[in-house]
C-alpha cells in the first residue's frame, strides 16, 4: 500500500481545495463531524471543529494568520498547533488535513 | 478536554534505579502543590538529591502549577500554559518519581508505609504532608445531588479543573452568583463579570474581606465592586440552592431567591485533613506541628496550608514557602536546628480590580495604640495604620498602595517610623517615595505571585532590559496578580535612572506591523502596496501576517487607494465579508439603508413581505432610525437583498453608519432649518465610508436635540438664519461625551464641506478602533479648528481630495454580491449541522 492510500483510507475527502478560497475558511460535513478547513495564504491547509469551544460561534467565519485562527464572536484566539487558546478558553480539536489530488482529506 | 498542564510528551520514560541497590534515604511527600513542589526544590538547592529518594504523590494529575494565578486565568487575562511551574518533565529531569493523579489514602507509621488509591504500597523514611485545603461548601438544601456531588452548575474556586469548567461555563451562562465575599470570591466576581456574565455576590458577614479590614475599609470596598456592576448582598446566609441536575438559583435566610445558572462557592477553605486523621496524627483545626514542623510522629512533617502551628493555620503562600524552606533546612541537615516560628502575613492583593494591602491587625487592640486613618470614600481609598510602642503592628491599603514598600519593610524588620505619622501613609511632597523604593533591600519580595525580588528586578534592567514592558516579560514580575505592577515599576524607573524606552508597540496603528500610523501610510504610499498580504511581505517583521491587524490594514488601504486597492477578501472581518452583522449563533442581520431614518409605505410592505418570506426572528427599529431584520441565515442573505432591492445601510462595517434626523422645519412648530433633508444629503454623499471606527451622525433642527446631535461623531444643530452648528466627537455609547463645538457655519454645502473634511481628518489620522471622542480630545479642538477651518498646514484640498476618492469608490456591496459570489462559498453556512436560526423567534 502506498502512503496515499493509507491516507485516504484513514480520511475523509470533504470537498476540493478551490472550494476553500486563499486566506479563507469553509466549513465541512465529514463523517457525521463538522469541520472548519482553512487554507492560508502560504498554502498550508488547516482543520479545526466548527463550532467554537467558548459559545459555540461559527469558526470558518474567523480570520487567521500563520499561528492562529481568531473566533469571529468575542475573538479568542486558537493555535493551529494544538488548539490551545491563547486567551483561557478551551481548546478547540484540531484535525490532519491534507490535499490528494485536488481532493481536500481530513483525518478524523 | 482533560489537557494535563505541564504533561510529559508522549513515550518519554523515567529511569528507576534498582531499589534495592540505592543508598539513598527515601523521602515522600503527600500533596503536589504550592507548598509541596517548593519543598522538593528547596531539598533539591540543598543538595538533596543525593541524599534522597523522592516520591511525590498529586491527587491532581497536572505538573505543579501557581494556584494564585488561577484567578487572571479565570479572568482570561493569563493562559494556563503560562502558570506551569513544574512540568512533568522537570520531575524526570531530576530523579523524582512523580504519582500525578494519585491519591494518597493513608498511612501507616507504624510500618512507615504509605497506601495510595492505586492499591500501591510506598515506603518511607521521612514523609511530608502537604495536602493544602479544598474549598468549602456549607451545608445548603439541594447544594448537593443524591450521590453526593455537587449539583450541575456549582462550582468551588481551587483548582485548575473548576477554573477550567467555569471558564467554560461563562459561554453558556449569563447569570452568577458567588457566594464569599472575601478573597476568592470578590476575585471569582469580578472575573466571570469580565466575561458578561451579570455577577451577584452573597457574603454572610456585614462587610467584605471581613477577616482582613475593618469595617469602614469594608464599605469603601463595596461601593469599588458595586462600581464595577456586581451587586453585593451582605450580612445573609444562602440556604438553598434550586434546580434539579443544574443549578437555577439560590433562595436567601430571609426568602429573597436569586435566580442563576452559575454558582461559584468561595466560603472559605478547610484543610485536607483526612489522610492525617485516619492514620492517627494529632489533627485539631489542622494538622498540628512543631517549630520544626514535626507532627507528632517523629518521620511525620506537615508544611503549607494544612499545617497547624502555634494554633495558627496560615491560608497564603509565603507561610508555606517559609515552611518548605524551614523543613528543607532540617531534613538535609544544612541547618539541623532550622526552626519556623510563625509568620507575619503581609499581603498585597488585587482585589476585583482595587489594590489591597493588609499586614499585621486592622484596628487598634490596646488603649495605649495609635491609630491613624485616612479615609476617602468618594475616591475609593481608605488607609490605616497601628502603632504600637513605636512599632508598626498593622496596617491595610485600600485603593491606594503607593507607600507598602516602606510599610512592608517597617513591619517586617522593625524599621524606625517617622515622626510625623502622616507621613507613613502620604507622601508630603519631599520625595519621600522615591526614597522608599531606593531603601527598600534588594532581597525584599516585590511580586508575591512570581517570587520576584527588588534586586531580581534590578537585574534585568542592568541586563538591558529598557522598558518596564521588558522587565515584565524578563522577570514575570507583575504578571500574576498584577497588584504589584505600580511597585514594579517605580523600581524599574529608579533602577533605570531616567534611561527608559516608552513601549514602542503602542503607538503602533496594527499590532502586526511596527510602524505608527503616519509612518504607515508613507511606506505604503512609497512601496506602493495595494493588498492587505502586500503590506505584510514589505513591512511586517519577517513578512508574518497577523490576524488581528487584517481589517484595520484593509479599512486603511481602501482609504489610500479607493477603488484602486486590490481586496482579499480573507483581510476583511466576517461582517465585511457577507455585508451583515454577525450574530451570537452565527446568522446575521440585514439593515436596508433608510436614508435620514425616513421610509415610505411602498418601502415597509417590501421589508414586510420580506421578512415574512425568509421567517425573519425579528424585525426591530434600531437606535440608528431603521429598520433591523435579525436572524437571517447567511444563505439567504444574497437572495434576500435582492427581494429588498434597497441598498445596504452598513450597518456592520467599521464605517460611516448612519444620519439621524429630526422632522426639522417641514413639519416641526420649533423647527428653525430643514434637518431632514440635510440629513438625507449627508447619508447620500458619505454613505459606507470606511473608517478606524464606526462613524454615527445626526442632524437637528433646533437646539431641543430630538435626534441627539449632541452626542454623535459628527452632529448638526440648526441655529436658525440658515446656519448650523457642528459638533465633532460626541459619543452615546459605552462612553458618553458631549461633542465639541467645531465651527458654525452657514449654508448647507459648508457643513457639507466641513463634515467631509473633518471625517477624511479622523481617516487618515486616527488609530485603529479609536473612534472620536477619543480622537478629538487627542488631537486637541483648538489644532482642529486651526487645521481645518484656518487651513494652517494647508492640507485641507488634500483632504477633500482624499475623500472625494472615496467617495467615488463606493458600489453598494448589496448590488454587487447579490449577483456574484466574491468567493467560492461565500454566503455558505459555517455551522452545516446546526440548525440556525437559534436565536430566539419573536
Ligand atoms: C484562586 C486563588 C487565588 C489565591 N490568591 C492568593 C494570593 O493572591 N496570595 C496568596 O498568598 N495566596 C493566594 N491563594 C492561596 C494559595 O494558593 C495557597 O495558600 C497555597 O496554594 C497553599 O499551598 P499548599 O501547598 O498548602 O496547598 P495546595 O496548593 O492546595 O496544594 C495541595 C495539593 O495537595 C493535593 N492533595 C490533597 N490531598 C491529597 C492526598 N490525599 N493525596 C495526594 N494529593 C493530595 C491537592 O490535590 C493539591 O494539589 C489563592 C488561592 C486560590 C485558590
Ligand atoms: C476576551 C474578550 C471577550 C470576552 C471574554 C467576551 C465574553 C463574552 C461573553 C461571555 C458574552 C456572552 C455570550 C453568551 O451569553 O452567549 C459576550 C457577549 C457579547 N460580546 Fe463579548 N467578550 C469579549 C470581547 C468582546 C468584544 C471585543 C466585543 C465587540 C467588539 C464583544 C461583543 C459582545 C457582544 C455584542 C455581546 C452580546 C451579544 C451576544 O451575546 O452576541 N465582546 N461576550
Ligand atoms: S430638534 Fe428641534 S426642530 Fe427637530 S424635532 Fe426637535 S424640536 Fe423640532
Ligand atoms: S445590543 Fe449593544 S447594548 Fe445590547 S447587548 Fe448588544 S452590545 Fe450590549
Ligand atoms: S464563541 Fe468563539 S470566542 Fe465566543
Amino acid at each position: 500500500m502506498s502512503v496515499t492510500d493509507v491516507a485516504t483510507a484513514t480520511g475523509v475527502v470533504v470537498g476540493r481545495v478551490e472550494d476553500v478560497p486563499p486566506g479563507e475558511g469553509r466549513a465541512f460535513v465529514a463523517g457525521g463531524e463538522q469541520v472548519a478547513v482553512f487554507r492560508l495564504r502560504d498554502g498550508s491547509l488547516h482543520a479545526t471543529q466548527a463550532a467554537c469551544p467558548h459559545a459555540g460561534g461559527p469558526l470558518a467565519d474567523g480570520q487567521s494568520d500563520v499561528d492562529v485562527l481568531v473566533c469571529p464572536l468575542h475573538q479568542y484566539a486558537y493555535r493551529w498547533s494544538d488548539g490551545a487558546s491563547t486567551s483561557g478558553a478551551a481548546p478547540v480539536r484540531v484535525f490532519p488535513v491534507r490535499e490528494v489530488d485536488g481532493d481536500l482529506v481530513v483525518t478524523l | 478536554m482533560t489537557a494535563i498542564l505541564g504533561a510529559r510528551l508522549a513515550g518519554a520514560s523515567t529511569l528507576h534505579l534498582d531499589e534495592e541497590l540505592d543508598p539513598r534515604g527515601r523521602l515522600v511527600v503527600v500533596g503536589n502543590g504550592m507548598a509541596g513542589a517548593r519543598f522538593v526544590e528547596e531539598v533539591l538547592e540543598r543538595g538533596g538529591g543525593e541524599q534522597f529518594r523522592i516520591t511525590v504523590f498529586g491527587d491532581e494529575p497536572h505538573g505543579n502549577y501557581n494556584r494564585i494565578m488561577l484567578s487572571p486565568v479565570l479572568a482570561g487575562e493569563s493562559h494556563e500554559d503560562d502558570i506551569v511551574l513544574n512540568s512533568h518533565d522537570w520531575y524526570a529531569d531530576n530523579g523524582i518519581d512523580l504519582r500525578a493523579g494519585v491519591r494518597v489514602q493513608r498511612i501507616d507509621t507504624a510500618a512507615k508505609q504509605v497506601h495510595a488509591a492505586d492499591g500501591s504500597v510506598t515506603a518511607y523514611d521521612h514523609l511530608v504532608l502537604a495536602t493544602g485545603s479544598y474549598s468549602f461548601i456549607p451545608p445548603m438544601n439541594g447544594v448537593r445531588t443524591a450521590d453526593g456531588e455537587l449539583l450541575g452548575g456549582v462550582y468551588g474556586f481551587r483548582t485548575i479543573d473548576e477554573t477550567r469548567a467555569m471558564l467554560e461555563a461563562t459561554g453558556r451562562c449569563t447569570r452568577a452568583v458567588v457566594m464569599g465575599g472575601g478573597l476568592l470570591g470578590l476575585e471569582a466576581a469580578r472575573a466571570l463579570q469580565g466575561h458578561g456574565l451579570q455577577v451577584e455576590l452573597v457574603h454572610a458577614m456585614p462587610w467584605l474581606m471581613n477577616a482582613q479590614l475593618s469595617r469602614e475599609a469594608g464599605s469603601i470596598l463595596e461601593r469599588s465592586v458595586e462600581a464595577l456592576g456586581i451587586t453585593v448582598h451582605l450580612d445573609v446566609l444562602a440556604t438553598e440552592v434550586l434546580g434539579t441536575g443544574h443549578v437555577e438559583g439560590v433562595v436567601l435566610e430571609d426568602g429573597r431567591r436569586l435566580d442563576c445558572d452559575l454558582l461559584v462557592v468561595a466560603a472559605g477553605v478547610r484543610p485536607h485533613t483526612d489522610v492525617a486523621v485516619r492514620s492517627g496524627l494529632e489533627v485539631e483545626r489542622a494538622i498540628v506541628v512543631d517549630d520544626q514542623l514535626r507532627t507528632d510522629d517523629a518521620d511525620v512533617y506537615a508544611i503549607g496550608e494544612c499545617a497547624q502551628h502555634r494554633g495558627s493555620v496560615y491560608g497564603l503562600v509565603a507561610p508555606a514557602w517559609e515552611h518548605a524552606k524551614v523543613l528543607a533546612d532540617v531534613l538535609t541537615g544544612t541547618d539541623p536546628d532550622a526552626e519556623y516560628t510563625g509568620s507575619r502575613t503581609a499581603t498585597k492583593l488585587k482585589v476585583a480590580g482595587v489594590d489591597v494591602a493588609t499586614m499585621g491587625t486592622s484596628t487598634p487592640e490596646r488603649d495605649d495604640d495609635e491609630f491613624l486613618v485616612i479615609s476617602e470614600p468618594k475616591r475609593g481609598v481608605h488607609l490605616s495604620v497601628v502603632i504600637r510602642d513605636d512599632r508598626l503592628v498593622g496596617a491595610t491599603l485600600l485603593g491606594d498602595t503607593r507607600k507598602v514598600a516602606f510599610l512592608t519593610q517597617a513591619f517586617d524588620r522593625g524599621a524606625p517610623l517617622p515622626e510625623e505619622r502622616i507621613r507613613l501613609l502620604v507622601d508630603l511632597s519631599d520625595g519621600a517615595e522615591e526614597v522608599g523604593v531606593a531603601e527598600m533591600p534588594a532581597d525584599s519580595q516585590v511580586c508575591n505571585c512570581n517570587g520576584v525580588s527588588k534586586g531580581d528586578i534590578c537585574g534585568a534592567v542592568a541586563s538591558g532590559c529598557g522598558s518596564v514592558g521588558e522587565v515584565m516579560d524578563r522577570t514575570r514580575a507583575g504578571k500574576g496578580c498584577g497588584s504589584c505592577k505600580s511597585l514594579v515599576k517605580q523600581i524599574v524607573e529608579w533602577a533605570a535612572d531616567g534611561d527608559l524606552a516608552e513601549d514602542p508597540a503602542a503607538s503602533w496603528y496594527v499590532p502586526g506591523v511596527p510602524m505608527p500610523k503616519p509612518e504607515l501610510i508613507r511606506a505604503i504610499r512609497e512601496h506602493d502596496l495595494r493588498s492587505v498580504s502586500a503590506v505584510f511581505a514589505k513591512l511586517a517583521p519577517d513578512g508574518k501576517d497577523d490576524a488581528r491587524s487584517k481589517m484595520g490594514l484593509t479599512s486603511l488601504l481602501k482609504m489610500i487607494w479607493g477603488s484602486d486597492h486590490v481586496p482579499e477578501k480573507d483581510a476583511e472581518f466576517i461582517n465585511d465579508r457577507v455585508h451583515g452583522n454577525i450574530q451570537r449563533d452565527g446568522t446575521f442581520s440585514v439593515v436596508p439603508q433608510m436614508k435620514g431614518g425616513v421610509t415610505t409605505p411602498a418601502q415597509l410592505r417590501r421589508i414586510a413581505d420580506v421578512a415574512e418570506k425568509y421567517e425573519v426572528p425579528m424585525v426591530k427599529v434600531t437606535g440608528g432610525q431603521r429598520i433591523d431584520l435579525l436572524g437571517v441565515r447567511k444563505e439567504d442573505l444574497p437572495a434576500m437583498w435582492n427581494d429588498l432591492g434597497m441598498p445596504s445601510g452598513y450597518a456592520y462595517g467599521k464605517s460611516f453608519r448612519t444620519v439621524k434626523t429630526c422632522v426639522g422645519s417641514d413639519f416641526c412648530r420649533f423647527g428653525l432649518d430643514d434637518s431632514t433633508q440635510l440629513g438625507i444629503d449627508l447619508e447620500t454623499r458619505f454613505q459606507g465610508i470606511e473608517s478606524p471606527a464606526k462613524m454615527k451622525l445626526a442632524v437637528v433642527g433646533c437646539p431641543r436635540n430630538c435626534a441627539e446631535a449632541y452626542v454623535k461623531d459628527v452632529g448638526v444643530v440648526a441655529v436658525g438664519g440658515g446656519k448650523w452648528e457642528v459638533y465633532v466627537g460626541g459619543a452615546a455609547g459605552a462612553s458618553v461625551r458631549k461633542g465639541d463645538l467645531l465651527a458654525t457655519v452657514e449654508g448647507r454645502d459648508a457643513v457639507m464641506t466641513l463634515a467631509g473634511r473633518f471625517m477624511q481628518y479622523y481617516r487618515e489620522n486616527a488609530n485603529w478602533l479609536e473612534r472620536t471622542y477619543d480622537f478629538v480630545p487627542r488631537i486637541g479642538l483648538e489644532k482642529i479648528k486651526q487645521l481645518l477651518l484656518e487651513d494652517s498646514e494647508g492640507i485641507c484640498a488634500d483632504l477633500d481630495a482624499g475623500m472625494q476618492r472615496s467617495i467615488d469608490a463606493y458600489r453598494d456591496p448589496w448590488g454587487q454580491d447579490a449577483e456574484e459570489p466574491a468567493t467560492p462559498g461565500q454566503f455558505r453556512t459555517s455551522l452545516p449541522l446546526v440548525e440556525l436560526p437559534a436565536v430566539p423567534v419573536r
